[in-house]
């Protein structure tokens, strides 16, 4: 996919009438397109090839890039400098920002430096705690809540003012999001609780996995009751699932993750757990995109990297569309192995 | 303590009812607080709440309450110290994904809200913690705003 005022990789886009960032994100979903955004995992190394290599998988298949902000409270590279080093090469980034690790000061501080890197999306978030992590004797800094992280990206954009009152000489032109998991108690106030976000600011937000759709067809149900469809742009997180037994260790292990009994009795009475997982991933993509109010998917496929082109590839969502990429005019890769036809 | 802070929850609706003829109370007794000095007052009023917000509600003297938008279920429980609603983390049966033998302090707030009669308040966006209000009293607090606006000064100036 190209843009008419397609840059030099590297340098942003220029800023559409009625949008707020120079990003592709935003473009594709103020389009109308189905979104595809995935999760890249960053590296427990200094070494800029590591974040390279790893996006590089992604080519051609999504819109955006996640980069994780020390999840499930483990270190790895930050997400600015992972941001910092894919918008060099004109990826499309959306850094995450968790409230676990720095206080106002700190993320005021990432948000300026990471717009001024390229970054044109960024996702606001509470974070794990630290208790799931393997430093679970850090100082959990939660200063901020996900909610006033919003309010504080959307006053330094639209009024050019850092939370103390001081001005900006130059905004942060940031198209700003938010988590929301459908899948977690307390389940009446999930919808009013993404109203919130919305009302501090989010443009779009990402969902927790889903592996249980009626359970998400009766919250976009209520989000539709409330409007919020047309307010708020709904990325919803897929991922597949290597076998019953990992399945398993993440209902257990990862906070907020709903997965009924019948997708870990799949997995386990499958022949190739591995491949029942795409497939399952696959079918999960084209049933979500028949919901109503919902704008794309977010691909989380930890460890399975790999696997992200072909998931899209065989759920058709992309229909033709081409994700810009920086290697789009270069001889392409040897096809990678594919394992779901 | 875990099972009057339950209690309270269980009981928003008439602790809301106390405290709204409360706050009523400390307001018009605001010509007789000024007299004496809001400064004198800081505390002894910051004591004797932190005795009674503490027994019911495990209060932890955030100084900024806002426990009638919570469902009389004090945020400043949560581990993560959330203002505005439950994280993505909540255990299915609605425990703490931090203290998994503490319900989710936003569970009992959703609850708590259901049960009072402005429950509606916890959809408004709350501002995120001011650390220097830490310890002071949030009643004593009430009753400065409203002397502020009454005498059309801020706050910090109406002693």
């Amino acid at each position: 996919m190209k843009f008419d005022d397609e840059p030099v990789p590297g340098f942003q886009l220029p800023i559409l009438p009625g949008h707020s960032s120079p990003g592709r994100l935003e473009r594709v979903l103020r389009a109308g397109r189905f979104a595809v955004t995935a999760e890249i995992a960053p590296p427990d190394s200094a070494d800029p090839n590591d974040v390279y290599l790893r996006a590089r998988i992604f080519d051609g298949y999504v819109d955006a890039i996640n980069a994780t902000d020390g999840s499930g409270a483990h270190c790895h590279m930050s997400s600015v400098g992972v941001c910092s080093l894919l918008t060099r090469e004109g990826y499309a980034t959306i850094m995450q920002v968790s409230c676990r690790d720095k206080n106002r000061i700190g993320i005021q501080g990432d948000v300026l430096g990471a717009a001024a890197m390229g970054v044109a999306n960024v996702l606001c978030l509470t974070g794990d705690g630290v208790q799931v992590g393997d430093q679970p004797e850090a100082m959990p800094v939660f200063d901020l809540d996900c909610m006033s992280l919003l309010e504080t990206v959307t006053l330094m954009r639209d009024e050019g003012r850092l939370r103390s009152g001081r001005q900006l000489t130059a905004t942060p032109k940031l198209f700003a999001g938010a988590a929301a998991n459908p899948f977690a108690p307390p389940y009446e106030f999930r919808p009013a609780r993404l109203a919130k976000k919305v009302a501090a600011g989010a443009q779009f937000v990402q969902t927790q996995y889903c592996f249980d759709i009626p359970m998400l067809e009766a919250y976009m149900q209520r989000v539709r009751d409330l409007g919020l469809h047309e307010q708020v742009y709904i990325l919803v997180g897929v991922g597949p699932l290597a076998s019953a037994k990992a399945a398993r260790w993440v209902r257990e292990h990862v906070p907020g993750v709903h997965i009924p009994d019948a997708v870990i009795d799949r997995l386990a009475g499958a022949q190739n757990p591995k491949l029942e997982g795409r497939k399952l991933c696959v079918e999960l993509i084209q049933q979500i995109r028949e919901i109503e109010g919902v704008h794309g998917v977010h691909v989380m496929a930890y460890r399975q990297e790999e696997a992200v082109a072909e998931i899209i590839d065989a759920s058709g969502v992309l229909e033709e569309r081409v994700p810009w990429h920086p290697h789009r005019d270069t001889a392409p890769e040897p096809a990678i192995e594919r394992v779901v036809s | 303590m875990y099972a009057v802070r339950r209690w309270s929850v269980r009981h928003a609706r008439g602790l809301e009812v106390f405290y709204n003829g409360f706050e009523r109370a400390l307001i018009a007794l605001e010509p007789v607080f000024r007299r004496i000095g809001f400064a004198r007052l800081e505390r002894p009023f910051a004591w004797f709440e932190r005795q009674v917000k503490g027994f019911l509600f495990d209060c932890r003297m955030c100084g900024q309450c806002v426990l009638s938008r919570t469902g009389m279920s004090c945020p400043m429980n949560c581990p993560k110290r959330l203002r505005n609603g439950p994280c993505g983390g909540v255990r299915p049966d609605g425990m703490c994904e931090v203290e998994p033998n503490m319900k989710c302090v936003w569970v009992d707030a959703w609850e708590g809200a259901q049960r009072m009669r402005d429950g509606q308040t916890i959809h408004f966006v709350d501002s995120p913690v001011d650390l220097t209000l830490q310890g002071h009293s949030s009643w004593l607090r009430v009753v400065r705003a409203h002397s502020a606006q009454r005498l059309d000064t801020s706050p910090d100036d109406a002693e």
